[in-house]
C-alpha cells in the first residue's frame, strides 16, 4: 500500500466533496436537526403542564401540599380555581391539563388515610396522563412529615429527569451510524454506478488503497459532527461530560471505523446508490431500536439483546452513556471497545475480500 | 512469444452461463499498429477488450499482452497499458486538470514529473483555457478528448479503446483519430473497437468479431479485395420493388440502397449479366453493373448470419 496512491485518491475525494454542496451540507445539518428534534421536540419526559390548583382546604398543610407539586417542575399553575366544577370548565375549554382539587376536608383525609387529593387529568393525551399518575404517586406530604410514601425513585445522574441529557450521549452515535454507513456506501456505488470505478481498475491503484483513499476523508467528517452535536448539546442542553473529552472522541472514533467498514461491505453489495440507501436503512432501523437508545436494553427479549450485541451503536450507546454521563473511562469499559474493534476487523476483512479489481 | 506482437490470444473464451459472449478467438495485435476491431452491438468487442487487459477473467484460452500472461500478470500489466472506456469514466464533477491530476497521481507519477506532464498533455489536448472547467460541462468531443488525456497521461505502450467515439460528431471523431495516429506514430500500439465503417477503414489491420466469434481478420484492403467481383450495383426505376425481387433472388447476401442504386452482394462470382435476367423474369427492367467492394461489404458478408454464406 502507497500513501501517495492513498492520498491521490483522498485528495480527489475531497476535491469532489467540496462541490457537492448538497451532501456537505447534509453533513452539518443531518445533526442539527436530530438534535433539535430529539432534544426539544420528542422529548417523552412531560413538563410544566397547564394546571389549575382548586384548594378548598386553604390550611397550611394543603398550601404546602400544592407547592410541593409546583416545585416539581411537572405542573405549572395557570389558572386560579375555587372549586371542582371550575376545573372541569377549564379542562373542557382546554385551558388547563390537570386539575388539582384538595378538598375541605383535607386535614381529617389524610389523618385517616384515606384519599386526600384528587388528580383530574386530560386523558386524551396518554404521557400526559402517565405523568399525572406519576405525580400522585410521588411522596408529598406539604412538609408535615405525615403519610409519605415509603417507596421513592432517587433518579441517579439525571435528576432533574431531563432527556436531552440521556439522548444526546447516545445521539453522536445515531447521527454517526446514519451518515457514516450511507456515505461511505454511496460515495464507493457512486464510481461504479458513474463508470467510474471501470477505469480506476485499470490503473495501478490497488483495492486497499482505494478504499482506505475513499475512506479518510469520511473519518474527518465523521469527528465533525460529534463535534457539532457535543457543542450543541453542551451549549443548548446543558449536557455535562463527566469523563475526558478525549475519551469521549476516543468512542466516537471506534464508532464511525466500525461504521466506515460496515459502509465499505454495503458497497461490494449494493450496484447503485439507491440500493446502497436501501441497504443503509436497512441496517439503521434496528440499531435505533434496539442499541438501547430508544428503548432499554435490559427489557428487551434475549433474542433482541443477542441482535443487539452485534450492532455497534449498542456497544457505543453503553460507552458514551458511560463516559459523558457517569465520568467513566474507556479502560474500564473495556468490553465494548473490544467489541466495536472486533466489528470493525471482521467487517474490513469482508470488505477488502469481497471488493474484487475485476468486474467479474 | 515473438516480441513485434503486442497481442497474442490464443482460443479466448468468455462464457456468461450459457451465452458464449467470446467463443475461442485467435488474435494477434502487432505492434505500433491501429487495431481495429469490428462488430455488430453484443458480438463480444468489450468483453474481449476487458480480458486482454485483465479486467475480466476468461473461461478459456491464453492471453499474452506485453509479454505478460494475463490475467496471472495484470497488475504488473496495469502500468504499461491505458483504457479508455466506452462511457466517460472521468469525474464529471472535478475539473479538466483536477481528473489528469488524479489519474497521474495513481498511476504514480511524482509531483514534479506530474506536473510537467499535465502542462504537456493539456497544450496537445488544446485544454489550455478549459483547465479549470468540470469535466462535466464539456461536449462529447471534448471529452472524449480529455478520456484519452487521461488514458496516456502516463505514457502506455498499449492502448485499449472501447468505442471511443460513439456519440461525438465527426468533425470531433476525425480529430480524435489523428491523435491516435501521432500515438501510433510514436510507437503506441492502440486496439479500438469501432462501429463506424469510415474509422475502420483507417486502421493498419481490423478483426471483425460476430456473435464472440471472430469472422474476419486482416487489413481493411486485403479484406475488400477478397471479395473483388461479389458486388454489383443495379439500377432500376423502381427500386423498393427491385430489392424486394433482388431478396428472393438465391446467392444475394444483401441489398443495400444508396440513393437510386441498388448495392448487392453476392454470395461469390455475382454475374451481372445473370442477375440482371434474374430480375428481367420477375418483370423489373434492371441495369446492373460490376462495383468495386468496401468495407461495408466485407461487415456484412462477414457477419451475414447464413451458414451457407459463411461456408462460402
Amino acid at each position: 500500500m502507497k500513501f501517495a496512491q492513498i492520498f491521490a485518491v483522498m485528495l480527489k475525494e475531497l476535491r469532489q466533496m467540496r462541490r457537492d454542496r448538497m451532501t456537505l451540507g447534509m453533513m452539518v445539518g443531518i445533526p442539527t436537526l436530530q438534535l433539535m428534534l430529539f432534544g426539544f421536540a420528542i422529548n417523552p419526559d412531560v413538563r410544566n403542564l397547564p394546571t389549575a390548583i382548586a384548594d378548598m382546604a386553604d390550611t397550611a398543610g394543603s398550601r404546602a401540599l400544592a407547592q410541593d407539586m409546583l416545585a416539581t417542575g411537572i405542573v405549572r399553575q395557570v389558572a386560579p380555581a375555587r372549586t371542582p366544577q371550575d376545573l372541569q370548565a377549564l379542562l373542557n375549554r382546554g385551558k388547563i391539563k390537570i386539575g388539582i382539587v384538595i378538598p375541605q376536608d383535607f386535614e381529617r383525609r389524610r389523618l385517616d388515610g384515606r384519599e386526600a387529593v384528587q388528580v383530574i387529568v386530560d386523558g386524551s393525551d396518554t404521557s400526559v396522563q402517565a405523568t399525572a399518575r406519576q405525580l400522585a404517586a410521588m411522596p408529598l406530604d406539604g412538609g408535615s412529615g405525615l403519610r409519605a410514601a415509603s417507596i421513592s425513585v432517587l433518579p441517579l445522574y439525571n435528576p432533574e429527569r431531563r432527556a436531552a441529557v440521556n439522548i444526546v450521549p447516545s445521539l453522536i452515535g445515531v447521527i454517526l451510524t446514519m451518515t457514516m454507513v450511507m456515505f461511505t456506501a454511496m460515495a464507493i456505488v457512486r464510481e461504479r454506478e458513474r463508470g467510474n470505478l471501470e477505469l480506476l481498475i485499470t490503473t495501478p491503484v490497488s483495492s486497499a488503497e482505494v478504499m482506505m483513499g475513499k475512506v479518510l476523508p469520511y473519518i474527518g467528517v465523521g469527528l465533525i459532527q460529534t463535534t457539532v452535536v457535543l457543542a450543541l448539546g453542551m451549549t443548548v442542553f446543558s449536557v455535562p461530560v463527566r469523563g475526558s473529552l478525549l475519551d469521549v472522541y476516543g468512542a466516537a472514533m471506534l464508532l464511525i471505523v466500525a461504521n466506515l467498514t460496515l459502509g465499505l461491505l454495503v458497497s461490494t453489495k449494493a450496484q447503485t446508490q439507491f440500493q446502497a440507501m436501501q441497504m443503509a436503512f436497512f441496517l439503521f432501523l434496528p440499531s435505533i431500536l434496539l442499541s438501547g437508545f430508544m428503548f432499554p436494553f435490559d427489557g428487551m427479549p434475549v433474542a433482541a439483546q443477542w441482535i443487539a450485541e452485534i450492532l455497534p451503536l449498542t456497544h457505543f450507546v453503553r460507552l458514551i452513556r458511560g463516559v459523558m454521563l457517569r465520568g467513566a473511562d474507556l479502560y474500564t469499559l473495556w468490553p465494548d471497545v473490544l467489541a466495536l474493534m472486533a466489528f470493525t476487523a471482521v467487517m474490513m476483512t469482508l470488505a477488502i475480500s469481497r471488493f474484487r479489481k475485476r468486474l467479474d | 512469444m515473438s516480441t513485434d506482437l503486442a497481442i497474442r490470444a490464443r482460443g479466448l473464451s468468455k462464457h456468461f452461463g450459457v451465452l458464449k459472449a467470446v467463443d475461442g478467438v485467435d488474435l494477434s495485435v502487432p505492434r505500433a499498429n491501429v487495431y481495429g476491431f469490428l462488430g455488430p452491438n453484443g458480438s463480444g468487442k468489450s468483453t474481449t477488450i476487458r480480458m486482454l487487459c485483465g479486467l475480466l477473467t476468461p473461461s478459456a484460452g491464453e492471453i499474452e499482452v506485453l509479454g505478460f500472461d494475463i490475467p496471472q500478470q495484470a497488475e504488473a500489466l496495469r502500468r504499461r497499458i491505458g483504457y479508455m472506456t466506452q462511457k466517460f469514466a472521468l469525474y464529471e464533477d472535478l475539473t479538466v486538470r483536477e481528473n489528469l491530476d488524479f489519474l497521474a497521481s495513481v498511476q504514480g507519477l511524482a509531483r514534479a514529473p506530474r506536473r510537467a506532464r499535465i502542462d504537456e498533455l493539456v497544450e496537445a489536448y488544446d485544454f489550455v483555457d478549459r483547465q479549470k472547467q468540470l469535466a462535466g460541462t464539456l461536449s462529447g468531443g471534448q471529452k472524449q478528448r480529455l478520456a484519452l488525456a487521461g488514458a496516456i497521461v502516463h505514457k502506455p505502450e498499449l492502448l485499449f479503446l472501447d468505442e471511443p467515439t460513439s456519440a461525438v460528431d465527426p468533425e470531433s471523431r476525425r480529430d480524435f483519430w489523428e491523435k491516435l495516429f501521432d500515438l501510433a506514430d510514436a510507437g503506441t500500439t492502440i486496439l479500438v473497437s469501432t462501429h463506424y465503417m469510415d474509422e475502420a477503414e483507417r486502421c493498419h489491420r481490423i478483426a471483425i468479431l460476430d456473435s464472440g466469434r471472430l469472422v474476419a481478420d486482416g487489413t481493411p484492403a486485403d479484406l475488400t479485395r477478397a471479395l473483388a467481383g461479389r458486388t454489383l450495383g443495379v439500377r432500376a426505376p423502381e427500386p423498393r420493388r427491385a430489392q424486394a425481387a433482388l431478396h428472393a433472388t438465391p446467392g444475394v447476401l444483401s441489398v443495400a440502397q444508396i440513393g437510386n442504386e441498388l448495392r448487392v452482394l453476392t454470395v461469390a462470382g455475382g454475374d451481372a449479366a445473370q442477375l440482371q435476367a434474374e430480375l428481367r423474369k420477375a418483370g423489373i427492367d434492371a441495369e446492373v453493373s460490376a462495383i468495386e467492394p468496401n468495407l461495408e461489404d466485407v461487415f456484412v458478408s462477414a457477419t451475414h448470419h447464413d451458414d451457407t454464406a459463411r461456408a462460402a
